[in-house]
């Protein structure tokens, strides 16, 4: 029990776990273990409640079909996942601006949540177009050694670094 | 169409829904400990100054890998891996890697940073990646067959690509990632 209330397991137990996880969604659901989709179906649920069912035949939402799926249900459970073990070890906390951002560019909210969006936004863009994203490409794409996924992975993590370089050591 | 799709899913059991929230739970909890839901851990990978995020993929891929192509060569699995192209993930992949350093999270790290109470990435993130994703599905007709086509090479994986067995290809990458985690540790990061 003493292992769940730990605030931090070692970066290697938590990827064999996943690694372990990835096993099982494999041979259980015949699914691999991917995020972005969900994020794509819920812009496009919210899209309806305004516009109607006529939303559902935008291509898009033809071929990814606007329903609650297996990745959907996954998604929710990261949320409760991460409140349980943030709950169990205590390391619950609303925050709105994190420290190392802190640091460098000032704790107003304001600034970070209008950053947050805007990253956001590049975000959604890049994994619908690679199509997936660090879970459906990084990790369940290159373990079963995807062509797609790695390029993807790979780029996912140039773009990154230049980027942070840019952020923290030009602007910042 | 769609409406009997989802009537069809409606319909039939509810297992897969349950077992999604399961892996969900354990894929969440999981992230929450190894500390991949908070922000300056995954900015600390991208600035090179904290390997904490690389080194749980890296060993989330080799154990995965393993595994999969054991069961697939049994015959217990099948693959399904994604179709792509230069186009699509080459440049959607750069897109991404953008946002992934201006947010700070990916979609995945969110909803664990979500359930972590962090509120940038509530009303910040989680807003402005609905916002992309329905910017791209609006640009989706047009992107079709032009740049999301380019170098097209469907949904091969790399044995397939070097027509060769999986384990010609499953044992080096193996290797690799595994002296690469080695020299991580060795040289202090």
């Amino acid at each position: 029990m003493e292992l769940l209330t730990e605030v931090r397991w070692p970066p290697y137990a938590v990827g064999i776990g996943i690694g372990i996880l990835s096993w099982f969604s494999f041979l259980i659901s015949r699914e691999p273990i991917s995020c972005s989709t969900s994020f794509a179906r819920t812009s496009g649920g919210i899209e309806r409640l305004f516009r109607g069912k006529k939303v559902e035949l935008k291509l898009y939402y033809q071929e990814i079909k606007l329903v609650v799926d297996w990745q959907g249900m996954l998604v929710l459970g990261i949320v409760m996942g991460s409140l349980i073990s943030a709950l169990l070890s205590d390391d619950f906390h609303w925050q709105w601006v994190p420290s190392r951002w802190a640091f460098t560019f000032g704790n107003s909210p304001v600034l970070r949540v209008i950053v947050a969006l805007i990253g956001g936004v590049f975000l959604g863009v890049g994994a619908r177009w690679a199509g997936g994203c660090t879970s459906g490409h990084g990790i369940s794409g290159t373990l079963q050694l995807a062509v797609s996924s790695w390029i993807s992975a790979i780029c996912f993590f140039i773009g990154g670094i230049l980027m942070a370089q840019f952020l923290f050591k030009v602007i910042g | 169409m769609q409406t009997k799709a989802s009537e069809n899913i409606s319909k039939k059991d509810k297992s897969p829904l349950v077992w999604g929230l399961v892996f969900g739970i354990l894929f969440g909890f999981l992230l929450q400990k190894g500390g991949a839901t908070k922000y300056d851990i995954i900015i600390g990978q991208l600035l090179l100054s904290d390997f904490t995020v690389l080194k749980i993929m890296l060993s989330a891929v080799l154990t995965g890998m393993i595994g999969i192509y054991l069961m697939k060569t049994l015959g217990w699995v099948g693959l399904n891996p994604k179709s792509g192209s230069m186009g699509s993930n080459i440049i959607g992949g750069l897109i991404f890697g953008v946002g992934f350093a201006v947010l700070g999270y990916c979609p995945g790290t969110i909803a664990g940073a979500i359930g972590n109470g962090y509120l940038d990435a509530l009303a910040g993130g989680l807003a402005g990646i609905l916002i992309g994703s329905g910017i791209f599905a609006a640009l989706y007709p047009r992107l079709k067959s032009g740049i999301l086509k380019k170098g097209d090479f469907g949904n091969l994986t790399l044995p397939q690509l070097f027509k060769v067995n999986d384990w010609v290809v499953v044992v080096p990458v193996a290797v690799l990632i595994f002296l690469l985690l080695i020299w991580l540790e060795r040289v202090g990061l």
